[in-house]
């Protein structure tokens, strides 16, 4: 009897996320689908202006403005992040693995304000020396961003290619070539889904950021129009304004959640299809 | 590994000579390994650097006014900030352990292997660890402050804060549980024992230490949170009189602190403490984890 009451216990806490994600669904989409259709879906999606002040709510400069930083990031952070799991797997001397390994995750541990702040007083001035401006644009945020997003890729790109069978290397130098030609040429190619898989992760990693962009991206909502311009994404625009914003102006604000919601929910399933895809080849 | 005067590792062995000619040969090579060593030169050298800088501006803001025991827009203490976030992480770990260990019992010990609501519960799961934390944040604000009325509040902010470490203490305690011998399991029915006092008695205290890990990176995960914080807790500066009121964490304390820029050099001292505090958090959890690899 005991047994059975527990068992469903455990069953009904098990459904917890279920009903988490079932919630958050519902009350975004319920409160932002209703200003979309007020708005005019296109006019939100596709218009250049947002001055909720007179009534106008289009997000396309967030939306780009979130493409660009995130691709911003994707620039700076892959090469470095992919060069750095391959050092971890397949250079790195056995007594630095460990230290190296924890400082990695001590990368991820920093808590994003901190990130915000350093970005603040140290890559603004920088840029601001080297560029002139303000320094708070899309090239000072995806700088910050590409350093957030190193130990995501280090960590499943380095899994990955761990996950590379141990006679595919022995084959590769056994015809006689160098040890970074068997990694770069053979073992590389091998885990390149894992690899994608990371990428993908990241990019959704950088999209969803939020402290860390508002305190250095400027924020201004006007179109992006080049590297060294303020801009405002898709989560800074709901950070900004969500304090005093008011009826439609909020709901526009809930709206820009949905969209956000909705880029990390593909992002997300493209990552578990990618997976399985690898699980399948490894 | 053969031994060292094996002819095999004489044959593997390369002198530093020999690599030198083999990358004379091959200078693309020679290239690639240069270009992984500064990768990762470069990633360590970032992390140090973020480290050091922080430490050496901020310590020397570290003063005895920094801990007064009330807030005021001078001192701009950080006691307040720091007890809100005790009282968040507890209401948020009370909330979410219980959940998160009992649902990843039913997903070790009782589920079927691919039926189908396990399946919904992996996706459900997968979902919620890459949702971002402003949506989080969003979410709280409609549902626990707006809907249910508690207005912007501690307890707002934790059942956010718990339902975001929920996955991530789902799937440390699921592994912990996986990683249990089964001849544990065995040994406790051979001896007569139900199925249920079997998970209590034997699995789940050989599985502490793994959830424990889980726990404090969860932690670690409360203790730096800003984003869904904003409009769930809110962001008075004083510690509230009962869970239903509004007070700012650390981390979010460094925030405001910081885009007031009035206070600079005390938002400085207080990135000491959020860095020192979350990092001191995360190598304890690496250091439970490691106990639990020896213990076997």
């Amino acid at each position: 009897m005991k047994e059975k009451v527990m068992q469903i216990v455990f069953f009904i806490a098990a459904l917890a996320s279920v009903v988490a994600v079932l919630l958050i669904c519902a009350f975004l989409f319920a409160n932002g689908i209703p200003a979309m259709k007020e708005i005019g879906f296109f006019n939100f999606l596709l218009g250049d202006t947002w001055r909720p002040s007179n009534n106008l709510y289009g997000i396309l400069p967030m939306i780009l403005g979130s493409i660009y930083v995130t691709a911003c990031a994707i620039l700076i952070g892959v090469p470095i992040g992919i060069l750095t799991s391959i050092f971890m797997a397949y250079f790195c001397p056995k007594k630095l693995y460990r230290p190296l390994k924890e400082a990695t995750q001590l990368l991820a541990g920093i808590p994003s304000v901190v990130y915000g702040f350093f970005g603040l007083i140290v890559i603004v001035p920088a840029i601001r020396a080297l560029f002139g401006g303000t320094g708070m644009n899309i090239l000072t945020a995806g700088i910050i961003l590409g350093i957030m997003i190193l130990p995501t890729l280090t960590g499943v790109i380095e899994s990955s290619l761990r996950t590379v069978p141990e006679s595919y290397y022995e084959g590769a130098l056994a015809l006689g070539a160098t040890h970074e030609r068997c990694v770069f040429r053979v073992i590389f190619p091998a885990a390149k889904s894992g690899v994608v898989a990371g990428i993908v992760l990241a990019i959704g990693r950088a999209v969803g950021e939020t402290m860390a962009v508002v305190m250095i991206a400027g924020n201004q909502p006007g179109m992006p129009t080049s590297l060294f311009k303020g801009v405002r994404t898709l989560t800074t625009n709901i950070v900004m304004e969500m304090g005093y914003a008011a009826d439609l102006h909020r709901e526009a604000l809930i709206a820009t959640g949905v969209v956000l919601f909705v880029f990390i929910l593909l992002i997300n399933l493209s990552v578990s299809l990618l997976n399985r895809k690898s699980k399948k080849e490894g | 590994m053969a031994s060292e005067n094996s002819p095999v590792t004489g044959i593997n062995k390369l002198s530093l000579r020999d690599r030198l000619d083999s990358y004379k040969r091959h200078p693309g090579s020679f290239v690639l390994l240069l270009l992984v060593l500064l990768a990762a030169f470069i990633t360590f050298c970032i992390l140090i650097f973020i480290i050091a800088f922080i430490l050496m501006k901020g310590v020397p803001y570290l003063n005895a006014d920094l801990f007064s025991l009330t807030y005021t827009s001078e001192n701009c203490s950080v006691v307040p900030a720091v007890i809100n976030t005790l009282i968040m992480t507890v209401l948020a770990l009370l909330i979410a352990i219980p959940f998160g260990v009992f649902s990843a019992i039913y997903l070790a010990e009782y589920a079927k292997k691919g039926s189908r609501a396990v399946a919904l519960i992996r996706v459900t799961t997968e979902t919620l660890s890459g949702i971002p934390s402003i949506v989080y944040g969003l979410f709280g604000l409609l549902f626990f402050v707006t809907s249910l009325e508690w207005g912007y509040s501690i307890l707002a902010g934790a059942f956010t804060l718990a339902i975001m470490i929920l996955p991530l203490i789902m799937r440390t305690t699921e592994e912990a549980l996986l990683s249990v011998s089964d001849s544990y399991r065995e040994g406790s029915f051979g001896l007569g024992a139900g199925k249920l006092r079997t998970i209590f008695r034997i699995v789940l205290p050989t599985a502490i230490p793994g959830i424990l890990a889980g726990v404090i990176l969860g932690i670690g995960r409360i203790v730096g949170e800003t984003a869904a914080l904003m409009y769930t807790s809110g962001t008075v500066a004083n510690v509230p009189s009962s869970v239903m009121g509004s007070g700012r964490t650390l981390a979010l304390h460094m925030y405001v602190l910081s885009q007031e820029g009035l206070h600079v050099d005390q938002a400085y001292a207080t990135a000491v403490i959020l860095l020192l505090l979350v990092v001191g958090i995360n190598t304890l959890s690496g250091f439970v984890a490691k106990k639990l690899v020896k213990g076997k």
